[in-house]
C-alpha cells in the first residue's frame, strides 16, 4: 500500500517555558521547560487513519495542535502536503526558504489555504458550540473567515453537504435550531460539519467521543471512518482509549513523554505489542467480558514530569524489564516488521 | 448473608411547575456481603439517582414514591434521619462522582479524612485519628506522612485514593462507588480498579459500582445491572449478561463497545436516543430503538415486568421466554 505521504513530521520538538518564582530568578537558577513534544517523526499517508494513542501529558495533543499550526514548534519540520507549515501558527513568512519566490501577502494567502485543509474535531461537544448560534451560523461561520468567495446558494449547497454527510438530513430541518435542542451525538454530528465544511483533506479529532455515550460513540467513529471513505479525507485521531482506536484505525502511534515508542499498523500493535509500555497499556485494558479477563501489567507511579525527562531510554525508570544499559542509552527505533517499529533495547 | 436489598424502589422528580417525572421506576436488587454489583446504563438512566437514594441523599426534588431498601434486615426508608446519618458513612458509604475534585482546598488531605471519624464517633483522641487516617492512606498506597499536605500537591489518581480512603474511614460495610475511575488515565484507572478489589477482598466490602464502562465492569463486577430509562433491563451474573444477554438492549449495548481484544471487529451504535423522562413512552421504555420487537401492541402498551427466565437471571422484556 505505497500511497503519498499527505502529513510528514520531522523530528518535531515543542517545549513549554516554565515560569520561574521571583527568588529562583534572583537565585539565577536555570530556566526549566517543559518537554512536551521530544523528537517525533512519523508521516500520515493521503486517506490514512493514524490513532495518537497515550496518556495525559504524552504530548499526543500537542503534536495535534503543532500540525494545525495552533502552536509554533520549538524546532523540526512539519510538511503538510510539500509545504513547510512549521511556522503556519505565526504566519510568518519563510519567503524564498522553500524557494516558492511569494511576497509577503501571497505567502499569507497561501497559509491560509494550507490552514483550510486542515481541520480539527474539538473534544466536548457540549463547550465547543456557541449556544447563541442556530447550527447554520455554526457550520456556516468558517466559509466566512476564510472569505472564498462562494454565492449564497454555493454557501447553502455546502453547508448542506456537510450537515448531510455528518448524518443531520435532511439539513434544513437542523439548521435553524440551536445546540440545547439536540442531543450530545447530534451536537458532535455538528462539531464534525463545521470542520468539513471547508472541504478539508486532513481533519485532527482530539480525544471526539471520551465525552459521549457508550451506545452513541460508535456513531460518531462510523462516521469519522465513512468521511474517510467519502471525502478520502485523512485522519489523525488522539486518544486515551485503545479499544476505539483499535475499532477504526490503521495505523497507531503509542506515545510516552514527548515520544513515540512504538508505531505501527494498528491491529499488529495491539495484538502483539512489542514495547513494554504498550504491553502494559494493553493489558490494563478494560475487556467487556468476564472470560476474557488478562493478567494486568500494572506500571507503578504515574507518567513522570516533563520537566525533568529520565536517562537513556524514558521509560527505564517504569519499566518492569528495565536493566542497567536502559538507564544510558536512548533506545533507537528498532523494525519488527515492514511497517512496525518501536524504540527498546529489549527488542 | 444479604446486606443490601432493594425492593420496587421508584423514584419521581417533581418539577417547578408541579409535574412528577419518573426517573426510576420498580428497581429491585439484592447485593451479599463481599459481592461487588455493578449499575450500568447510559447517561439519564437513573444510576446516580438510585445511588443517591440509597443513601437518602436526593436533591430536594427528589421523591421515593415507592419502595423498600434494606440494610441488614432494616428498611433505611423508614428510619428518621438522625438514625440515617448514623448509617451513612458508617455502614454505607460514597465515593461521588468526580469526587477527587471536591476535596477541600484549604484544608490537609488528613484533617478531611479525621473529620469523617470524628463525627461519627469512631475514634477516642486526635491522636488516634491521625494513626487512623496514617493507616487508612497506606491501605489505599499512600505514604502517611503526606496525608499533611494539602489536594493539590497530589496528581489526580492520588486524590482518588485519598477520596476512596476517606470513604472507609468508618470501616463502612458496602461501599457505593459512582465512576471512580471516570475521569483517569488507563494506567491510573487499572491502579484504583486493582485497588478496589483488594481493598474488597481485604475488607469484606459490599461494593456498589456505578458506570457507563461496560469493561470495567466486566473486570470488577460478580454481578450486573442493566438499567434502562429508570428501569431494570436485566440483572444477572457478569457472565451472563456479557455472554448470554437476554434483553435486546444488553444485546446492542454491548455491540457499541469496543473490545480491544477484538480489535478491527465491528461496532453497531444503538439508533435513536435514550428516552427523556418528560416523554416517556408508555409501554416498554426501550421500545422505540428496540431491534427485535416490530411495535407489538403490548411492547407499546405495557411496561414489561421483571421476570426470571432462569435462575439468577432476570430480563425484563416482553418477547424473551423463560426457558
Amino acid at each position: 500500500m505505497e500511497k503519498i505521504p499527505i502529513l510528514r513530521i520531522e523530528d518535531l520538538y515543542k517545549q513549554f517555558p516554565v515560569t520561574r518564582k521571583f527568588i529562583d530568578r534572583i537565585k539565577r537558577s536555570p530556566k526549566q521547560v517543559v518537554h512536551a513534544v521530544d523528537g517525533v517523526s512519523f508521516t500520515v499517508a493521503q486517506g490514512e487513519i493514524l490513532a495518537l494513542v497515550g496518556e495525559s501529558g504524552s504530548g499526543k495533543t500537542t503534536v495535534g495542535m503543532n500540525v494545525l499550526g495552533l502552536q509554533v514548534p520549538t524546532k523540526g519540520r512539519i510538511l503538510f502536503d510539500g509545504h513547510d507549515v512549521s511556522d503556519w501558527a505565526t504566519g510568518r513568512l519563510r519567503s524564498g526558504k522553500n524557494g516558492d519566490g511569494l511576497g509577503r501577502l501571497s505567502r499569507r494567502k497561501q497559509i491560509l489555504s494550507l490552514r483550510r485543509r486542515a481541520q480539527m474535531v474539538f473534544q466536548d461537544p457540549y463547550e465547543s458550540l456557541n449556544p447563541r448560534q442556530t447550527i447554520w451560523e455554526i457550520v456556516v461561520e468558517p466559509l466566512e473567515i476564510h472569505n472564498l468567495g462562494l454565492r449564497a446558494n454555493e454557501k447553502e449547497a455546502r453547508v448542506r453537504a456537510a450537515l448531510e454527510d455528518c448524518g443531520l438530513a435532511p439539513a434544513d430541518h437542523f439548521w435553524s435550531r440551536y445546540p440545547d435542542e439536540l442531543s450530545g451525538g447530534q451536537r458532535q454530528r455538528v462539531v464534525v460539519a463545521g470542520a468539513l465544511v471547508l472541504e478539508p483533506e486532513l481533519l485532527v479529532a482530539d480525544e471526539p467521543v471520551s465525552m459521549l455515550d457508550v451506545s452513541i460513540r460508535a456513531d460518531i467513529l462510523t462516521l469519522l471512518q465513512s468521511l474517510r471513505k467519502a471525502r478520502d479525507i485523512t485522519i489523525i485521531y488522539t486518544t486515551h482509549d485503545l479499544a476505539t482506536a483499535g475499532y477504526f484505525t490503521d495505523r497507531m502511534a503509542v506515545m510516552y513523554l514527548g515520544r513515540v515508542v512504538e508505531l505501527g499498523p494498528t491491529v499488529e500493535v495491539l495484538k502483539e505489542p512489542r514495547h513494554p509500555y504498550t504491553q502494559a497499556l494493553v493489558s490494563v485494558a478494560p475487556v467487556p467480558n468476564p472470560r476474557k479477563r488478562r493478567q494486568r501489567v500494572i506500571l507503578q507511579g504515574e507518567v513522570p514530569n516533563p520537566i525533568d525527562i529520565p536517562s537513556g531510554c524514558r521509560f527505564h525508570p517504569r519499566c518492569p524489564i528495565a536493566t542497567d544499559e536502559c538507564k544510558k542509552t536512548d533506545p533507537p527505533y528498532v523494525e519488527i516488521s515492514a511497517e512496525h517499529e518501536a524504540a527498546c533495547l529489549k527488542i | 448473608m444479604t446486606t443490601l436489598e432493594v425492593r420496587g424502589l421508584s423514584i419521581n422528580y417533581l418539577t417547578d411547575d408541579g409535574v412528577a417525572l419518573n426517573a426510576v421506576e420498580g428497581l429491585t436488587f439484592s447485593l451479599e456481603q463481599g459481592r461487588s454489583l455493578g449499575l450500568v446504563g447510559e447517561s439519564g438512566c437513573g444510576k446516580t439517582t438510585v445511588m443517591l437514594s440509597l443513601m437518602r441523599l436526593l436533591p430536594e426534588a427528589g421523591r421515593i414514591v415507592n419502595g423498600q431498601v434494606f440494610f441488614e434486615g432494616r428498611d433505611l426508608l423508614q428510619i428518621s434521619e438522625g438514625e440515617m446519618q448514623a448509617v451513612r458513612w458508617k455502614d454505607v458509604s460514597m465515593v461521588f462522582q468526580g469526587a477527587m475534585n471536591a476535596l477541600n482546598p484549604v484544608r490537609t488531605v488528613e484533617s478531611q479524612i479525621i473529620e469523617a471519624m470524628q463525627l461519627h464517633n469512631v475514634v477516642n483522641s486526635k491522636q488516634d485519628a491521625r494513626k487512623r487516617a496514617g493507616g487508612l492512606l497506606e491501605l489505599v498506597g499512600i505514604t502517611a506522612n503526606r496525608g499533611k499536605q494539602y489536594p493539590h500537591q497530589f496528581s489526580g489518581g492520588m486524590r482518588q485514593r485519598a477520596v476512596i480512603a476517606m470513604a472507609l474511614a468508618c470501616n463502612p460495610r458496602i461501599l457505593v462507588a459512582d465512576e471512580p475511575t471516570t475521569a483517569l488515565d488507563v494506567m491510573i484507572q487499572a491502579q484504583i480498579i486493582e485497588l478496589l478489589e483488594e481493598l474488597q477482598r481485604e475488607l469484606n466490602l459490599s461494593l456498589v459500582l456505578v458506570t457507563h464502562d461496560l469493561g470495567v465492569v466486566a473486570e470488577m463486577c460478580d454481578d450486573v445491572l442493566v438499567m434502562y430509562g429508570g428501569t431494570v433491563a436485566e440483572y444477572a451474573s457478569s457472565d451472563t449478561i456479557f455472554n448470554n444477554p437476554g434483553h435486546p438492549y444488553t444485546q446492542r449495548l454491548l455491540k457499541a463497545f469496543p473490545d480491544i481484544a477484538e480489535p478491527g471487529s465491528d461496532l453497531a451504535s444503538i439508533p435513536g436516543n435514550p428516552p427523556r423522562l418528560d416523554s416517556l413512552p408508555p409501554g416498554c421504555r426501550f421500545e422505540p430503538r428496540c431491534h427485535v420487537g416490530n411495535g407489538e401492541p403490548i411492547c407499546l402498551e405495557a411496561l414489561p415486568p421483571l421476570v426470571e427466565i432462569e435462575p439468577g437471571h432476570y430480563v425484563a422484556c416482553h418477547l424473551v421466554k423463560g426457558k
